[in-house]
């Protein structure tokens, strides 16, 4: 075997062993933690009689591992069990809200990402001139703002003020023509590309900045080529596997965004269905959504080491 | 020593944060929770500074209050995530071996996950106080200070004079607090603040998710969530509070910034 393929292999075996564990994490938080679900179903009021009946009904009389495993092959068997607190079908909601999301995720990610490569470009090429330090400043500042700000004020100025695009995104139907739902949602997805906008620019800009100390790029250079053809020609083909790499991390990134901005907006994904049952106490929900957040999260940065591999010419070319 | 002025105002700002915060009381023109007006949302008067908020609070004293909440909360988290987090991590270092695999790979394990995911499903079984959120929020960051700590005591542990205590018989206790301690001091503290925005925002984002600080308590960001459905009607209250986090992690930021470029250091992540 090509150790290429070894290599691929490994890291994804490496990726399903991670989302096994995750998933363990995922279970036993809601477990060992004090706390008893047929109890807050029931309230404090609850007979005995009641409490042990739910707990038989809901399994919970069963050892954790029996539990867990139980869990798992639902899982496997795209089973995600019943919401405590609607009692309906937990894979039914999650499927509706994940496609939500997923839109709302994949505009986000096709504008960021070129407008990411392309800014970060820009700061290497005027490197330590204003275009550069502007690029930094804003990077700083977004670091420390909060997604919720963000989305607020666009909310505020350019939802209510100005009135161009609806301030929250109730009017969202998943049913209606692509042009109606990208107006419903242009907010939410400009807040989420301008959060990993900055993260994604300062990396690539640092990638591109890396490849630029190396020897082939002084040659060229002193050949007398042009700042932005040195760049394009010799740096960015070199940089692809690092920026690859960033974009896949951001985009990981964004799992975290969506919960905020979903919020905001009022939109029906899966962060706003994650939240909504945290604070309902609604475990299986919860543990159905953090494992599916983090199986995306686990996936993207499992592609991004797969991208590197890949474009690693020393890995795919071996002596 | 010249201070730059992009530090400089960040020390001020950041100094001003905390002086607020401490004499929350002496300053706050109104009780956190005194309902001082009929009229909800009142714009800015020079009676209520900042107006009103969603229930006929003073805002801006609310704000003062809701700031002690939030940098009392992001304090206490940073020191439990770096003492819990250098220590294990010096632990690990000098001790090698299965520990710090063990301890390692569990730390890989957390961060495989974004800790706001983590925090939330750990929220959904435990109550919901101050002294839960500031201890889960507190372990979930000493995973990064641990990555940190660990590789500055790795570089630090193979030094002579670290092998020189240990010839001389001194213990691991000596080896992590009087030899590594001291010398991975510099690079921990230009860490620290970056911690701390991060745990600025992290509390400010549960309790905006209402699944933080509890009312009437509030902190920045809960007073976000509380007046945020004034934004529809064109009111700007939400807006200030927002604003107030951003500005502190900003100063922090730029405070931090200015430390880290003093003193060479590795640097921990985000998110």
């Amino acid at each position: 075997m090509s150790p290429i393929v070894k290599l691929l292999a490994q890291r994804i075996a490496l990726g399903l062993l991670l989302l096994f564990l995750v998933s363990i994490l995922i279970f036993a938080g809601t477990i060992v933690l004090p706390g008893d679900v047929a109890q807050s179903i029931l309230g404090q009021s609850a007979t005995p009689e009641a409490l042990a009946n739910l707990r038989a009904e809901l399994g919970l009389d069963e050892p954790p591992v029996a539990r867990y495993f139980n869990w798992l092959f639902g899982v496997f068997q795209g089973d995600l069990g019943t919401a405590l607190t609607s009692g309906q079908d937990i894979a039914t909601a999650i499927g509706k809200r994940l496609g939500n999301t997923l839109f709302l995720a994949f505009w986000a990610a096709i504008i960021a990402v070129p407008l990411a490569i392309f800014l970060g470009l820009l700061a290497v090429r005027y490197r330590e001139r204003w275009p550069d330090k502007l690029i930094s400043a804003v990077t700083l500042a977004s670091i420390s703002v909060p997604e919720f700000l963000i989305g607020y004020i666009l909310m505020f100025f350019i939802g209510v003020k100005l009135g161009w695009f609806p301030p929250t995104a109730i009017s969202y139907r998943p049913d209606a023509d692509l042009l109606t739902k990208l107006s419903a949602v242009a907010l939410p997805i400009a807040v989420l590309t301008l959060v990993v906008l900055a993260h994604m620019m300062r990396m690539t800009r640092a990638a591109i900045l890396n490849v630029m100390q190396s020897a082939y790029i002084e040659t060229a250079e002193l050949k007398g080529l042009r700042m932005f053809t040195i760049i394009w020609r010799h740096a960015f083909p070199n940089s692809v596997a690092p920026v690859v790499n960033v974009v896949m991390l951001n985009l990981a990134y964004l799992v975290v965004g969506v919960v905020v901005v979903e919020v905001v907006f009022v939109y029906p994904g899966m962060g706003g269905y994650l939240v909504d049952h945290v604070s309902k106490r609604d475990i299986p929900v919860v543990q159905a959504c953090g494992l599916i957040f983090a199986a995306v999260y686990i996936g993207l940065n499992l592609i991004a080491d797969v991208v590197s591999i890949l474009a690693n010419p020393r890995l795919r070319h071996p002596k | 020593m010249r201070i730059p002025p992009a530090a400089l105002i960040g020390l001020f700002f950041t100094a001003l944060y905390f002086l607020m915060a401490i004499f929350a009381p002496l300053i706050a023109p109104y009780g956190m929770a005194e309902v001082v007006s009929n009229d909800i949302w009142l714009p800015p008067s020079s009676e209520f500074l900042l107006g009103t908020d969603n229930l006929g609070r003073d805002l801006l004293s609310r704000m003062i209050y809701g700031g002690r909440t939030t940098i009392f909360i992001a304090t206490a988290a940073t020191l439990i995530s770096f003492t819990t987090g250098s220590i294990l991590g010096f632990f690990a270092a000098v001790v090698g071996d299965w520990v710090d695999q063990a301890l390692s790979r569990f730390v890989d394990l957390i961060m495989s996950i974004p800790s706001l995911i983590l925090a939330l499903v750990i929220l959904s079984v435990t109550p919901i106080t101050v002294g839960v959120l500031i201890v889960i929020m507190g372990f979930l960051d000493a995973t990064r200070v641990f990555r940190l700590a660990r590789a500055v005591a790795v570089d630090i542990n193979v030094m002579d004079y670290v092998e020189a205590a240990k010839l001389r018989g001194e213990g691991r206790g000596w080896i992590i607090f009087r030899e590594i301690l001291p010398n991975a001091l510099s690079p921990l503290v230009a860490e620290m603040g970056l911690r701390f925005i991060f745990m600025v925002l992290f509390i400010s984002t549960l309790s905006f998710l209402g699944l933080g600080v509890q009312p009437p308590a509030a902190d920045w960001g809960g007073i976000v969530k509380e007046n945020a459905e004034g934004i529809t009607y064109g009111i700007g209250a939400a807006l200030y509070p927002a604003i107030a986090i951003s500005t502190l992690a900003i100063s922090v930021n730029l405070v931090a910034d200015w430390v880290l470029n003093r003193t060479t250091s590795l640097k921990g992540g985000r998110g």
